[in-house]
């Protein structure tokens, strides 16, 4: 349909039904105030930042990149990497024996979660900084019985070792909990077929549940890793010298403490914000229903696989 | 495994099923024999999905006997007693009946090509190129060459149901069921899959089929079973129980029905 206005006239989108007639627009007296006062406190806030000496921006540019900042970076994304691997296979076997048919060992998953979520991440790192105290000499042997080797434990459970157990032992209760409601998502009717052509539960679990169970499996992985980096400036209290522990000795030495912890803090915020950004494209991927037309991750590594088979068996018919 | 013809594929001898306090299977009798073909009617909650499900033991059984080509399902007997049978005994059972479901039930991330390959593969350990060749044939029967590379959600209804199918068939099953399997289908996709199980029922498949396609059950079944609430109300030839039967509550359903 042709508007009915002349050729050159200014088309005043008219309501439908209406008549072509001037609209007054609604005026937003309140948003354009809320401008005004949001204006004045972020000049308020840029100018104590560049007035303030306090702030050391100086300082924060001389370390910013220092060797000893950018080695703490390291240890930091190291760690993360290290405990949520580790949180990722205990929070599978967790949930996969949260699952269990048999009491003791569902029990024994629930008695884990329990504990490991009721009690703060900080004391955990304590307890595990200290664990000498409690247990001076580790041993491997028979039960009740004799023991074949010692370690001192102080020489076994290092600071870096307290930091993986402490992160990874916790965040393996947290991931039970994303992994179970992951698996718990597939339809049941999923299980059954698989079940119908004669697969048994490990078959099930790898093949059929756990593929499909990922999709909601990641996004709040995504979540946790995050949550995991900033988690790592606790372990500063277990002298382990990661990015804020390293910014913490710096500081001891010359007494910059702000600069340095600015320093540490924008370090932290660039890398989040790289993670949440890798976060945001795989939870697009997974979003999209991979039911439909089959463009998820999921489906091109399945994909992939297929051509690797492909590959293996030559006389396949190059589809 | 019995090969003797004589034995019954199926046989039930009061055959009972309790969830909780509620029966849904009050004493069922039934047998089926090798190459026949049994639909099972009956209005929703009569228990007829129960009853193919304890076949392949979805679902466990409270009480009677049911034997699969002679052998009892989900227990040994010995000396008297019925052991349970461990995990991969039950598995072994379940690969030698092909189940088709309502809800077709296709694994989502696999293509079609893939869920036929997966349980010759991983269950019976055949080489790859073998799987392969027979799944693009059983493709081809059940008119899906052309979609084996895609996965279930480009495909429709009616096709998924017959990648299904062909998914069971792969197994090579001495006995398949069905479980209501054009129920969840537009009308207009319900034919597609009733020639691909009047084909396999003609190519003497054993087969039970709980559906309310009439004209399916004149067309291929041997026999055919009326159940309400948790019993058989009558069971005989199509040609008896749809066009004459002898219970009013029989004919009170396909009256609804037909």
């Amino acid at each position: 349909m042709r508007p009915a206005t002349a050729p050159g006239e200014q088309a005043v989108a008219p309501a439908p039904g209406a008549h072509a007639q001037p609209v007054v627009k609604l005026r937003h007296p309140i948003r354009w105030a809320s401008y005004v006062v949001i204006a004045v406190l972020a000049a308020m806030f840029i100018n104590t930042l560049l007035t303030n000496p306090n702030f050391g921006w100086d300082v924060v540019g001389e370390y910013f990149t220092s060797v000893r900042i950018l080695d703490g970076l390291l240890k930091t994304l190291q760690l993360t990497a290290i405990a949520m691997v580790l949180g990722i296979v205990l929070g599978v076997g967790l949930a996969v024996m949260r699952l269990s048919s048999n009491p003791a060992v569902s029990g024994v998953s629930w008695l884990y979660i329990w504990f490991f979520r009721g009690t703060p991440i900080f004391v955990q790192l304590l307890f595990w900084g200290y664990i000498s105290a409690l247990y001076p000499v580790l041993s491997l042997g028979v039960p009740f019985g004799p023991s074949f080797v010692e370690f001192d434990t102080n020489v076994l459970i290092t600071p870096v070792m307290a930091a993986i157990l402490g992160l990874g032992l916790n965040e393996g209760a947290y991931m039970a909990e994303i992994v179970r409601a992951g698996i718990l998502s597939v339809d049941k009717g999923q299980t059954e077929a698989a079940q119908a052509l004669g697969m048994k539960r490990g078959r099930i679990l790898r093949q059929i549940v756990l593929p499909q169970a990922m999709r909601v499996i990641i996004p709040p992985t995504g979540n946790n890793t995050i949550s995991m980096l900033k988690t790592t400036s606790l372990v500063s209290v277990l002298a382990f010298p990661e990015l804020l522990y390293a910014a913490q000795l710096i500081y001891s030495d010359n007494f910059e403490t702000i600069p340095l912890l600015i320093t540490a803090s924008i370090w932290y915020i660039i890398v989040t914000s790289v993670l949440t950004v890798g976060q945001y494209y795989i939870e697009r991927h997974y979003s999209r229903s991979e039911r439909l037309a089959g463009a998820g991750v999921l489906s091109r590594l399945a994909e992939l696989q297929r051509r690797r088979g492909i590959k293996v068996d030559t006389e396949g018919e190059g589809r | 495994m019995t090969t003797d013809t004589r034995v019954p594929m199926v046989r039930a001898e009061d055959v009972r099923k309790s969830f909780g306090h509620l029966e849904v299977l009050r004493g069922i009798n039934l047998e089926v024999h090798r190459g026949e073909v049994m639909t099972l009617l009956g209005p929703s909650g009569s228990g007829k999905t129960t009853f193919i499900r304890l076949i392949n033991h979805l679902e466990t059984i409270s009480a009677g006997r049911l034997t699969v080509d002679g052998q009892l399902v989900g227990y040994r007997e010995h000396q008297g007693r019925l052991h349970e049978l461990r995990e991969s005994e039950v598995a072994g059972m379940r690969a030698e009946i092909g189940m088709v479901f309502q809800r077709f039930n296709l694994f989502p991330h696999m293509t079609a090509l893939q869920n036929i390959m997966a349980a010759p593969i991983g269950v019976r350990r055949e080489p790859k190129s073998v799987v392969r060749e027979r799944a693009l044939r059983l493709l081809e029967r059940v008119g899906m060459s052309d979609k084996s590379g895609a996965y279930p959600g480009a495909l429709s209804g009616g096709q998924q149901q017959r990648v299904a199918i062909a998914r069971a068939l792969a197994m090579e099953p001495k006995l398949m069921l069905f479980d209501e399997p054009t129920s969840a289908l537009d009308p207009e996709l319900v034919g597609e899959v009733l020639d691909v199980m009047k084909d396999l029922a003609r190519s003497g498949m054993t087969m039970i089929v709980v559906t309310h396609e009439m004209g399916f059950a004149k067309e291929v079944a041997d026999s055919v079973v009326f159940m309400d609430n948790g019993v058989v109300v009558e069971a005989g030839p199509p040609d008896a129980v749809l066009v004459d039967p002898q219970h009013q509550r029989t004919r009170d359903f396909l009256s609804k029905v037909l």
